[in-house]
């Protein structure tokens, strides 16, 4: 296990440390905080001093207590909307891959559809419909992602399905709960995991794209995207306010890229052992 | 090789019906109607049978949906609910412009991009690779307003090389156009130039792995030669999937870097448009991103299939 | 060893490492006097491709050359410039590798690839590079010579692309040419053409030749020397008959006496009951080309029956037909006096079981995260509803049977090598209780002595268990030392069937002939008399 341990690369250990430290965050951030998300505490554009932190914000509020209160709202939609499309995802494309013939025919042609328009455009289109709210946030953004994950997981799927051991099992005459659940499943794994980690950076800046555009998550939730655009008229004046939050969203996504980034290339040694 | 290209053709084109489809549906999501949504508050129920009258919102769904296709076809993309201005007459300009920039900010990525993911792939595992490796995976992980902002604190606020706006108007001359888009285009350039990078180094070292490469460094080949000679023939299908893939996110991408810079392009104003709920705005505007974003796919794959041997030369 | 001033090549103390640090490699000498062909032989992991490349100062995959020195033609290798190994690669020592359908480059015309070599290293001048192709191309047989070149790898078959690579490597008429393996790939009777063409090709042009296989017999044709390999150690070296006539090395002695076929004692009195399986007027299609071509053929039980052809021959798709795996489309297969089903799905679980299946690479036909306990006990719940310590006992003695240690359950499948691997393949058949166990080339992925002793362990446990054997080879010893009877096919047809001994006996049916005069024997002479034979009969 040391051993192990110690094969990790330096990359993915910050990759780690920086995810950690955001889930920490994610679920003691408002308790942390020293201030309410929506308490005015000074003038507007305050620079930081050692009472806050990161300084305060365009209306005079606390940017490190927002900064922690909003770890809920950017984190916690995001990897809502990357559970449910995973959640959808892989036991649709388990299916398209086991069934084959017109069902996986029919799955694909509508993926292949949606995948042919940018997701932003998609989410704008129904957006625009519903309104924004973190509901239809995460709905769309699950639905839409769960394309992706469709589409490995029925890759990964075929692929395992013709290898011999799960032909074995089905000339044993083993259900199809069977053959997902104990030969498929654990093979699939390894890549399915590092594909949330990808599909989660991924909503985590989409979602934080749609707050910077003004059609994420509302006020008065603090969120860290919607906390770009609120400031961002202070980089005109050489203050650093918005680029606390930019950098915040910056950190966990580059943590959660080097992570995956060694779950690839250490899975990718084991899988082609495997084949 | 002719019969698969106009397949490829043919599927396009159906592809593009589908997602006109898709998107029309996707505004149809509205639980009530656009007519009552339009007038708000202030609706008599004499005004609102009015209006949808107008708007053709008694008809069924697949009669709009078909008069719609019609008019888009045709060039006639309605009227915009906000200012009762025809759709086309707003849209084309912006069109133009977003369209402009991406191909600025393409101009100078792919060339970069390409040219590194090369170098990295040839010289794999050495010091430079590794390098350029970390730093590509970093920018990846940035968000483009991250980027945006750096570049208008050090650029143009702190030594005021470029404006931070980038305010374009109609007859501006090319100078001025250029000074003023650099900003934002260097944003899109920046982001995008590490993934295409990342994808085309892996191209180039899946074509590097195969035997015939191998051959080639046993006949006595120099690096330089078998890279030009025997990997760039067969890697070209694959780093043009990669750079078409790349020009489709610049598309798109360009949506987040107009509302940081302010540049008056298609994106900003579908923002704008999904903000006021200006449905038919936001409708010709989610079809234009989205044929420019099937056209694009369909090139890259008949240039594929263009430049496979096996197809090119049939048994 | 002294070293002959004349030697093209002189190899001391060569060590080669892994990227991982292994030592693949380990304090090799070779010594090549022109014109000598001087073969590698040894299973795989003896280090014998590494040699061969490391002759011409490359590593792949990221091997390294860690010690050692090589000479080619009295320049050292090593010592010189990155730009020097370059000058002598391809130029005085040339490489042939084993598939030459991915060692040509897809997108260059097979002509251009051929003469790029001599025109890069500037030993000819273009028409006389054209002229030289044109000669090679001749003197290998390929037709059309003239136009050959003109033509892409994908369009032209495996053994004239052998035949290709072949022209490739003596395109700047090198000094020494590493052959890799170059008739592995292929068919017997496409291998015996490619062999004979390089031999005369070898003699004619007085060439050096590094010879790597790990087959005896081929090597026996060619070579002049052999030197036998074990973990990246010389096990023994000396002229070809020394070596295969009087082997001093007992490691060597087993590789002869496998490729004598000596091993696997004769058929031993069974009893061989009623018909089992009866196969009659099969057909099968893959789109519209028939792969399967009105089959007939039964099987007793207690009976091993053999299903020979080589590729294309359509033996595999038998066997999956009958697992139900492959749809027929006209014809019946019954089973035991009952008709099954096409497919394997509408077949009852009683008829799963009865009928089990073996496979060529055992690598992908386990699971690699289920322990071997869980594999060899899965068939043992599913259809006998045993659990817990009856269940442990049972997998206890399927490994004893299958010659495996107790603990073995325990293990994953990663750790396992690749005979153990197979042995947990036929356990887990075994752990059905079946009546058939269709064996789709069990021994072609594994090296010979592991092999021998698979084949080994399936005849003992049909002396023990009375079990009934569908062998699909290609490998004509094997069909010899096991089947009772066997059925030959060649493209989706069956050519004869009969007792084995009949089938491999004069008089013979013209293909089986060509077959079984295909595979290489161990006697020297062996490639001469079967041309000298052919030269009369054609």
């Amino acid at each position: 296990m040391t051993s192990k341990l110690k094969a990790i690369p330096f990359s993915a250990w910050l990759g780690l440390v920086i995810v950690t430290l955001n889930l920490l965050v994610f679920v003691f951030g408002p308790m942390l905080a020293p201030y309410g998300q929506n308490e005015i505490v000074g003038a507007p554009f305050d620079p930081p001093s050692a009472q806050f932190w990161f300084g305060l914000d365009q209306n005079g509020r606390d940017m490190a207590s927002r900064l922690l209160a909003g770890a809920q709202m950017s984190i916690g939609v995001s990897l809502a909307a990357s559970l449910i499309s995973f959640c959808i995802g892989i036991p649709m494309g388990f299916i398209a891959a086991l069934f084959g013939g017109w069902v996986d025919t029919v799955l694909s042609r509508i993926v292949d559809t949606v995948m042919c328009i940018p997701v932003l455009i998609s989410a704008l289109v129904v957006l625009q419909a519903l309104g924004s709210s973190v509901p239809v946030l995460i709905f769309t953004i699950a639905l839409l992602d769960s394309t992706r994950v469709f589409r490995l997981a029925r890759v990964v799927a075929q692929g395992i399905s013709v290898l011999e051991y799960a032909e074995t099992a089905r000339l044993r005459g083993e259900s199809l709960g069977w053959l997902i659940t104990r030969e498929i499943l654990p093979n699939a794994l390894p890549p399915l995991i590092a594909e949330f980690g990808m599909r989660f950076c991924f909503t985590f800046l989409f979602v934080a794209g749609l707050s910077f555009l003004g059609l994420g998550i509302q006020p008065p939730f603090a969120d860290w995207g919607g906390m770009v655009k609120d400031n961002q008229q202070a980089i005109l004046y050489g203050l650093y306010a918005p680029l606390f939050p930019a950098a915040a969203i910056a950190l966990l996504t580059i943590g959660v890229n080097l992570v995956v980034d060694w779950l690839l290339s250490s899975g990718g040694t084991t899988q082609g052992a495997d084949r | 090789m002719i019969q698969l290209i106009l397949k490829r053709v043919a599927l396009g084109i159906l592809t593009l019906l589908l997602v006109s489809a898709l998107i029309f549906a996707g505004t149809q999501l509205l639980p009530g109607d656009v007519a009552s949504a339009i007038l708000g508050q202030n609706a008599t129920p004499e005004s609102l049978a009015a209006l949808r009258q107008d708007l053709g919102l008694d008809l069924p769904a697949w009669q709009r949906y078909l008069s719609w296709l019609h008019g888009f076809v045709t060039g006639d993309l309605g009227m915009s609910l906000a200012n009762r201005q025809p759709v086309a007459d707003l849209l084309w300009p912006r069109f133009g412009n977003t369209m402009a920039l991406a191909a600025y900010a393409a101009v100078v990525s792919v060339p970069i991009a390409v040219l590194l993911g090369l170098a990295a792939a040839v010289r794999r595992g050495s010091l430079f690779d590794r390098t350029i490796n970390i730093v590509a995976l970093a920018f990846v992980s940035l968000p483009e307003y991250f980027l945006g902002l750096l570049l208008i604190l050090f650029l143009s606020v702190q030594f005021n090389l470029l404006p931070s706006l980038a305010d374009t108007y109609a007859g501006m001359s090319f100078p001025d156009w250029l000074r003023a888009t650099t900003l934002p285009a260097l944003t899109l350039v920046l982001v995008t130039v590490a993934q295409m990078m990342r994808m085309t180094r892996t191209a180039v070292l899946s074509v590097m792995d195969q035997a015939y490469v191998e051959t080639a460094f046993l006949k006595g080949l120099r690096t330089r030669r078998v890279v030009l000679r025997h990997a760039l023939p067969n890697a070209a299908a694959p780093i043009v999937n990669v750079v078409a893939f790349n020009v489709a996110y610049l598309i798109t991408g360009v949506v987040l870097v107009e509302a940081i810079f302010n540049y008056n392009g298609l994106g900003r104003f579908m923002v704008d448009a999904v903000a006021k709920r200006d449905l038919p705005l936001v409708q010709a505007a989610a079809m234009v991103f989205g044929a420019a974003y099937v056209i694009l796919n369909s090139i890259a794959d008949i240039v594929a299939i263009a430049l496979n041997p096996r197809l090119r030369h049939p048994r | 060893m002294s070293q002959s001033p004349n030697n093209v090549l002189t190899v001391r103390g060569l060590r080669v490492a892994a990227p991982n640090g292994a030592i693949l490699v380990d304090g090799i000498d070779v010594d090549l006097a022109p014109g000598e062909v001087l073969g590698l032989i040894g299973e795989s992991g003896a280090g014998k491709s590494t040699i061969g490349l490391a002759a011409m100062g490359y590593g792949r995959g990221g091997c390294r050359i860690i010690g050692g020195s090589i000479e080619i033609g009295g320049t050292s290798l090593m010592d010189g410039s990155r730009a020097s190994r370059e000058a002598m690669r391809g130029a005085r020592i040339a490489y042939v590798a084993q598939s030459a359908a991915a060692a040509f480059n897809p997108a260059i015309r097979i002509g251009e690839q051929i003469i790029e070599g001599a025109l890069y290293h500037g030993k000819m001048s273009r028409p006389e590079a054209e002229a030289w192709k044109l000669e090679l191309l001749k003197t290998l047989q390929l037709p059309n010579p003239e136009t050959f070149g003109e033509r892409y790898p994908h369009q032209v078959s495996g053994g004239q692309l052998q035949r290709a690579m072949v022209a490739m490597a003596m395109s700047c008429r090198p000094d020494i040419i590493v052959l890799d393996e170059p008739t592995t790939a292929l068919d017997v009777t496409t291998q015996i053409e490619v062999l004979a063409l390089l031999r005369s090709l070898i003699q004619r042009y007085n060439t050096s030749a590094l010879y790597i296989t790990h087959d005896l017999a081929v090597v026996a044709q060619i070579a002049n020397r052999i030197m036998v390999l074990r973990h990246g150690k010389l096990v023994e070296e000396g002229t070809a008959e020394q070596v295969l006539e009087a082997p001093r090395d007992d490691y060597t002695r087993m590789l002869v006496a496998e490729r004598r076929g000596n091993l696997v004692g004769e058929a031993s009195d069974r009893q061989i009951g009623d018909v089992l399986l009866d196969v009659s007027g099969v057909h099968a299609y893959y789109g519209k080309t028939a792969v399967l071509d009105d089959i007939s053929c039964t099987l007793r039980r207690g009976e091993t029956l053999a299903v020979v052809g080589e590729s294309g021959s359509g033996k595999s798709t038998l066997a999956r037909a009958i697992a139900g795996l492959m749809p027929t489309s006209a014809g019946m297969i019954s089973f035991d006096g009952r008709r099954l089903d096409r497919s394997y799905k509408q077949r009852t679980r009683e008829e799963l079981r009865r009928i089990q299946l073996v496979y060529q690479l055992p690598d992908v036909a386990l699971n690699p995260r289920q322990t071997v306990g869980e594999i060899i006990g899965r068939p043992m719940k599913f259809y006998f509803g045993m659990y817990d310590v009856p269940k442990e006992k049972a997998v206890a003695r399927l490994l004893d049977l299958i010659g495996l240690p107790q603990d073995f359950a325990g293990r994953l499948p990663g750790a396992l090598s690749g005979g153990q691997k197979q042995r947990v393949c036929i356990a887990r058949a075994l752990a059905a209780k079946p009546d058939l166990i269709i064996c789709d080339e069990v021994t072609s992925a594994l090296d010979p002595l592991v092999a021998e002793d698979i084949l080994r362990l399936l005849k003992s446990l049909q002396r023990e268990l009375g079990l009934s054997y569908l062998f699909i080879t290609h490998d004509l010893g094997v069909v010899r030392r096991l089947a009772d009877r066997t059925v030959v096919m060649q493209r989706g047809r069956i050519v004869e069937q009969g007792p084995t001994a009949e089938i491999f006996q004069p008089p013979f049916h013209p293909y089986t002939e060509e077959l079984v005069t295909s595979v290489p024997e161990l006697r020297r002479d062996w490639l001469d008399d079967v041309l000298a034979k052919r030269q009369i009969t054609a």
